[in-house]
């Protein structure tokens, strides 16, 4: 195996373990700010049940987020030398302004949320669980400008050559405003929602199927079922924005999307398939000339395909981002039937009544979560031969000074790390599930009040 | 080259990330320094406290290590790319202490079992003494200099980071942050843990009395480049003189039982450190072994003046945010440790 593989296999195995955890606590970060503006509005006890009982449950993934994300930042240096040379110019200035805009947000009021209950007035909790959510959202701005300028550069020029070239910054707001940052921030953003609104509801099926904490549940279900309704709906809105983007900017990838080979005919697209890539075809099932409709309006106009790009100039693995993407559109298409249905029932009064749809509900935290990975699978798998969009190949991003030995002792040393850390992570997610909220009928459950009560025996 | 009330963006940049990065070495230096105490309490009662003490402030301080690495690559991304990619190894076991740190305060309290806690305590302190060992490693290696070729590419092997001089840098800064965490620590407890911890400050400050004069002999002896500019300009001898003066103030404060002076006391002796350290390398950011044209400095190694600007914009108006909620947030749990049901 050769530096270049192996350092993108820790890049991807990093990144994609590390993006379990962010959209949870951006999601779950809004609900908890609707729960406890409830609350503040409402003064019922029930509402501020629910959130205390989400802090905690925010408190373990937002941990493993942070811990996972710096490692992240300084990837960037230890594995892509190169490339951090060629874009810290326009790229380190978003990372920063992260750092300063949004992290610092986040982890601040962060102490206020968790441990904060009894020391500040209820309203000052509210502005502290507020300040986290907006930080976190403000986090995914900043990252997705960060990497949609790597999709889609602009506001930049290039100065030096060969070794010594590099992007420099000609226009700020161009660099923020790049032609894809808006719509991919609207969709990553979306996908967080979702990611934390089907977390409350898979948690409250499955009390409700347990009959246990029943109008706790309720409640916390119909509050989260209305967010990723909406969510879900919206989210067709973005992502169809999203590929109008990759179709304008990016068009080997988008022809990758929907394994379209021959650039003289129309593009159809697919609702199941695979892509051949030894005979540079697709098969399956598929809307005749869909892609050119949705694309250019006309079910007849041809469309760039990848034949009319060099083989050097097209992502490697046509068929995984052809089922990355295609497995994204499913699972999006089936949060919106199943929240649609769930809403139809909750308007005729029934929604609670389906015992199956409870079951499904129960299971379905895993929907957002892998759209969400699948999704970035196709967009970062898509956009390769290039780190940076039409500029910089991904061969010439790595470190010189880092070996293969190097890379395989981290990779090794992150794999078990991250496995350990997986196991824990579910296993006390789903203990604190188990043991539902803290209150006063809960109360000599918790491990911390029979340790309290054996320090003073 | 633009210019900032006579001083240049380069040197403005070097001056913040060196801010930066001595803010991060005060704030999370005492709690990695609890941490490393942490195995010297016996009761579970004592090691919830000392935990709880920087419960709700860790990680607001952990941001500081974030922005001073994203300000470095925005700034200097010549000096981000050649120190990491240098650095790998330590800077990969960086990053699993600082996984391992986060995940052992979180999980810690999980579980009632006893064998449970135990992995956790142990895996808390080693982790926090690996990374402050870690950090003065790093800055070992900094003022030594690394092999660096003609185009900024690090050629050594990638053990060298161990070497006596960083070995030794690295337990002087794990001492300094046992001490800075101890005074911490005797701010925030009472009763028989606070009694305990005030001979934990004593023996942590004589622990880094020693070490620093070794480093300082070390220093003196073998890298009398480290000096130049004190020699040059003899009236910045008050600064060595001020550290001094500042350890001294230590044992004073603690002697009267004024811990917030002895912290501050502490907290500027990391900040004279640092700044003798910026000082004597500036305008240099990373020293190359092979020659010293292949040294990284603040005007070969930084973004365009355009970049810089923005993020002094960017600076400027963060930094007091930032500054203005941390205090609220200090403000907030300041007194001593109370452990309730939110507690760790």
């Amino acid at each position: 195996m050769n530096v270049e593989i192996l350092a993108r296999i820790q890049f991807a195995f990093t990144i994609a373990f590390h993006y379990i955890y962010p959209p949870l606590s951006i999601g779950l970060g809004v609900i908890m700010t609707i729960m406890e503006g409830l609350y503040l509005k409402t003064g019922e006890k029930i509402y501020e049940r629910m959130t205390r009982f989400y802090v905690r449950i925010f408190a373990l993934i937002f941990g493993i987020g942070v811990a996972t994300g710096i490692v992240m930042e300084f990837e960037f240096g230890t594995n892509w030398a190169v490339y951090s040379k060629y874009v810290g110019d326009v790229f380190g200035s978003a990372l920063a302004a992260e750092g300063i805009f949004a992290f610092a947000l986040e982890s601040g009021f962060l102490g206020v949320l968790l441990f904060g209950w009894n020391k500040v007035k209820p309203w000052v909790h509210f502005l502290a669980t507020l300040m986290v959510t907006l930080g976190s959202m403000f986090s995914a701005i900043w990252i997705v400008v960060a990497n949609s300028w790597q999709q889609t550069p602009a506001g930049y020029h290039i100065v030096g050559t060969g070794m010594d070239a590099r992007a420099q910054i000609t226009d700020f707001w161009a660099m923020v405003f790049n032609p894809s940052s808006v719509q991919r921030v609207t969709h990553v953003w979306l996908g967080a929602f979702l990611s934390g609104a089907f977390l409350v509801l898979s948690i409250s099926a499955y009390y409700l199927l347990k009959k246990r904490h029943l109008e706790f549940s309720r409640k916390s279900f119909k509050i989260s079922l209305a967010v990723a309704t909406v969510c879900s709906l919206l989210q067709l809105v973005a992502g169809h924005e999203s590929a109008g983007v990759v179709a304008k900017y990016q068009p080997a990838k988008l022809a990758a999307l929907e394994g379209h080979y021959d650039g003289s005919k129309p593009a159809d697209m697919y609702l199941l398939g695979y892509v051949d890539q030894k005979h540079n075809t697709t098969h399956g099932i598929a809307i005749p000339g869909g892609l050119s409709f949705l694309v250019k309006g006309d079910f007849k106009q041809p469309l760039k395909g990848l034949n009319n790009f060099k083989p050097t100039d097209r992502p490697g693995a046509i068929n995984f981002v052809f089922q990355t993407y295609h497995t994204m559109i499913a699972i999006g298409t089936f949060m919106i039937l199943l929240t649609l249905y769930s809403c139809h029932l909750w308007w005729r009064g029934k929604l609670f009544d389906k015992r199956w749809l409870l079951y499904i509900f129960s299971f379905s935290v895993l929907l957002p979560q892998i759209a969400n990975q699948v999704g970035w699978y196709s967009a970062e798998v898509g956009r390769q031969p290039w780190v940076v969009y039409g500029l910089l190949r991904t061969s010439d991003a790595l470190s010189k000074a880092v070996t293969a030995g190097e890379i395989v002792f981290s990779l090794i040393l992150f794999a078990w790390v991250y496995v350990i850390l997986f196991v824990l992570f579910i296993y006390v997610l789903n203990k604190k599930i188990k043991h539902g909220p803290y209150d006063e009928e809960n109360l000599d459950h918790s491990p911390r009040h029979i340790e309290m009560a054996d320090s003073l025996s | 080259m633009s210019t900032l009330l006579g001083i240049d963006y380069q040197t403005w940049w070097f001056m913040l990330i060196g801010a930066v990065f001595t803010g991060y070495i005060i704030l999370d230096g005492f709690d990695l320094g609890a941490g490393a105490l942490h195995l010297f309490f016996n009761k579970e009662q004592s090691r919830r406290i000392v935990l709880n003490a920087i419960g709700p402030v860790w990680d607001g301080n952990e941001v500081w290590i974030v922005i001073g690495g994203g300000a470095l690559f925005a700034g200097f991304p010549e000096v981000y790319a050649t120190m990491l990619s240098a650095f790998y190894v330590p800077f990969m076991l960086f990053l699993l202490g600082i996984i391992f740190r986060a995940i052992s305060i979180e999980f810690r309290s999980k579980e009632p079992m006893l064998w449970w806690k135990r992995m956790w305590d142990i895996c808390y302190t080693c982790s926090s003494a690996l990374i402050a060992f870690l950090l003065g490693v790093i800055l070992g290696n900094v003022i030594q200099g690394i092999n660096i070729g003609p185009d900024h590419v690090f050629r050594g092997s990638f053990l060298e980071f161990l070497n006596p001089y960083a070995i030794l840098m690295g337990v002087t800064t794990l001492a300094l942050l046992m001490m800075h965490g101890a005074i911490y620590l005797v701010m925030k407890t009472e009763d028989r843990i606070y009694t305990k911890l005030t001979i934990m400050v004593k023996n942590t400050t004589i622990f880094f009395v020693i070490m620093i004069l070794l480093t300082s002999f070390y220093t003196l002896l073998y890298l009398p480049r480290m000096a130049d500019v004190i020699r040059r300009f003899p009236e910045l001898f008050v600064i060595p003189v001020m550290m001094v003066l500042a350890i001294a103030n230590i044992t004073r404060q603690v002697a009267k039982h004024k811990f917030l002076y002895a912290f501050i006391s502490s907290s500027v002796t990391i900040s004279l450190l640092m700044v003798m350290v910026a000082m004597e390398l500036y305008p240099n950011m990373l020293l190359s072994k092979i020659s010293p044209a292949n040294n990284l400095t603040v005007y070969n190694a930084s973004s365009s003046d355009k970049t810089l600007g923005i993020m002094l914009l960017m600076a400027a108006i963060g930094v007091p945010m930032i500054v203005g909620y941390t205090t609220f947030v200090f403000m907030t749990f300041k007194g001593k440790v109370k452990l309730d049901e939110m507690s760790y």
